[in-house]
């Protein structure tokens, strides 16, 4: 056998349901004990990874339950590159649709948001901006300059449900794990202020804030975007607060045509 | 660059273990590191390393460059492990004769080939590959067995003296893999160790294994889960008093114990490296 064809064989039966179908050629290596030995372990690598990248949706749902489903994603979705440390991009899709998770309608986007602490673990490194920059701009620049997002933050915003509070909760071990709490839409934002990632509630109109800057539009629009969500928000205490969790790179000067 | 001139014994770097590893002063400590795990734009890592390599030499040891693929290795890949050594100018680069890159998808292990003239030429062709990227020659592990092939057409040895021959790799030399395999497909592991060629080894590992939860001892499995186990410290001690010190590594990936006490197994194989082991015990 050809050392291609051995390799899709070999790869095939890693993961088959019964590794003696793949292919009659490999017949005497899937019989032997040893078989299982790269089975388990090319599985348990997929499956440690993903808890490792998922600790909050592991600990709402427990381990058994979490390395089932992991497995059953891992079957069907393996590792694209070597760094585990950013595997499962697509899991929280995966949860969304996955029929046992239906009666916790919130675990995909607790899956969203430890994917996002993953993103913003391994982003680029870039100072943010320092918190004084913007007192030099004068009324009449808001229109020409943008806020560049830093490369490290990421945010989002969920409507049905309070995902702040049940990630947070989750993935810091919180010692106010069962305190009560109201069930209503949250937002969160990770940063990357000083190397370690660290994270905030983020209320609708700062989703809608960040966002609109992220697209490149001025300090002007990106208020006016979020004014839109929130026609009560407090502007100086949102930019305050992403000044201060280093949520931006730059102030950046827009060319003519999009200020 | 460091250079590993005084032969000394390192260890497996472990995330929870960086800030012990960073602070701790034993003489002619190293640590190796899998380069998989800082394959990233930035953040705390990269941090990491750029601390430790500012005290320790740094040893990379990949477990993905796929070499035993029939294929060549991947360019992403392949450019992201060269700019790691170039930004930790690592005292030891070295790789395994596996796959686990196999049509677009990685297999967290390290896989087997059958041992052909064809299997040859493409782990050699792949290794020519890597050292022409990276500039600089690495070493090529002896992975652990568990399947028996009809079709191999060397032993393991003289496989990879000869691709260390083609290729002008060195070996790094697991003696754990070497007492798993011989263990799982029934040779004797002291033939092997006997007949490593010195000059070709520049690096050794140890590591611990464990036994098959169902089949036991005639299946041992390479878990670096365990301290070294005592056949494989005699085989140890047999190779080293052939071929001389070498830079040795003690791996663990699995309960990881504290720092300290992985620093006691490393110091038992730094004795069995200056020749006091008995004076240690």
């Amino acid at each position: 056998m050809l050392l291609a064809d051995y390799q899709d064989s070999f790869a095939q039966a890693l993961l088959a349901e019964d590794p003696r179908s793949v292919s009659p050629e490999l017949t005497r290596l899937v019989a032997q004990p040893g078989f299982a030995v790269y089975r388990n372990t090319v599985l348990k690598g997929c499956i440690d990874a993903l808890q490792a990248n998922f600790p909050a949706v592991a600990r709402l749902v427990g381990d058994e339950w979490f390395r089932a489903a992991a497995s059953v994603y891992a079957r069907h979705s393996l590792p694209g590159t070597p760094t585990l440390l950013t595997y499962g991009q697509s899991f929280p899709g995966f949860l969304a649709h996955f029929e046992p998770a239906a009666e916790l309608p919130y675990l995909a986007d607790v899956a969203r948001v430890d994917r996002l602490w993953s993103e913003a673990h391994v982003a680029a490194d870039h100072a943010a901006i320092d918190p004084v920059a913007l007192a030099s701009l004068a009324p009449a620049d808001m229109g020409r300059v943008t806020l560049r997002p830093h490369a490290a933050a990421r945010w989002s915003w969920c409507d049905e449900h309070p995902i702040y509070t049940l990630w947070s909760r989750n993935r810091d071990l919180a010692t106010d794990f069962d305190a009560e709490f109201d069930w209503r839409g949250e937002g969160v934002l990770l940063t990357r202020p000083h190397g370690a990632v660290t994270h905030q509630l983020l209320s609708r109109a700062g989703a809608a804030f960040l966002s609109a800057c992220a697209k490149g539009l001025s300090i002007e629009r990106a208020v006016a975007t979020a004014l839109e969500d929130d026609a009560t928000m407090d502007l100086a205490t949102l930019i305050n607060q992403l000044l201060q969790a280093g949520a931006f790179a730059a102030v950046q000067t827009l060319p003519f045509e999009d200020a | 660059m460091h250079a590993m001139q005084e032969l000394t014994a390192g260890l497996g770097l472990k995330p929870q273990h960086f800030d012990d590893a960073h602070v701790c002063r034993a003489a002619g400590l190293w640590f190796e590191l899998h380069p998989e795990n800082y394959m990233v734009a930035g953040g705390p890592r990269l941090a990491w390393l750029d601390a430790l390599r500012e005290r320790h030499p740094l040893s990379l040891h990949g477990v993905a460059m796929s070499l035993a693929a029939d294929t060549t290795p991947d360019a992403a890949h392949l450019e992201r492990f060269a700019a790691l050594v170039n930004r930790v100018q690592p005292a030891l680069v070295s790789e395994h004769l596996a796959w686990s890159t196999w049509n677009g998808a990685y297999r967290p292990d390290l896989l087997p080939v059958p041992r052909t003239r064809q299997a040859l030429q493409r782990i050699a062709c792949n290794i020519a590959i890597v050292q022409d990227r990276l500039r600089r020659p690495i070493a090529l592990e002896n992975p652990s067995h568990y399947l028996t092939f009809g079709e191999h057409e060397f032993d393991e040895l003289d496989f990879l003296v000869e691709i260390a021959r083609r290729s002008g790799c060195t070996l790094l030399l697991d003696v754990n893999n070497v007492y798993v395999s011989a263990n799982n497909l029934g040779y004797s592991p002291e033939v092997v160790i006997d007949a490593v060629p010195a000059d070709l080894v520049t690096e050794i590992h140890l590591a611990g294994h464990s036994a098959d939860p169902s089949l036991g001892a005639r299946l041992l499995i390479d878990s670096h889960d365990a301290p070294v186990a005592p056949q494989v410290w005699s085989l140890y001690e047999r190779l080293i008093a052939r071929i001389g010190a070498r830079p040795t590594l003690i791996e663990r990936d699995e309960h990881v114990p504290s720092f300290a006490e992985l620093l006691a197994e490393r110091a038992h194989a730094q004795a069995v490296l200056d020749g006091t082991l008995a004076e240690a015990a």
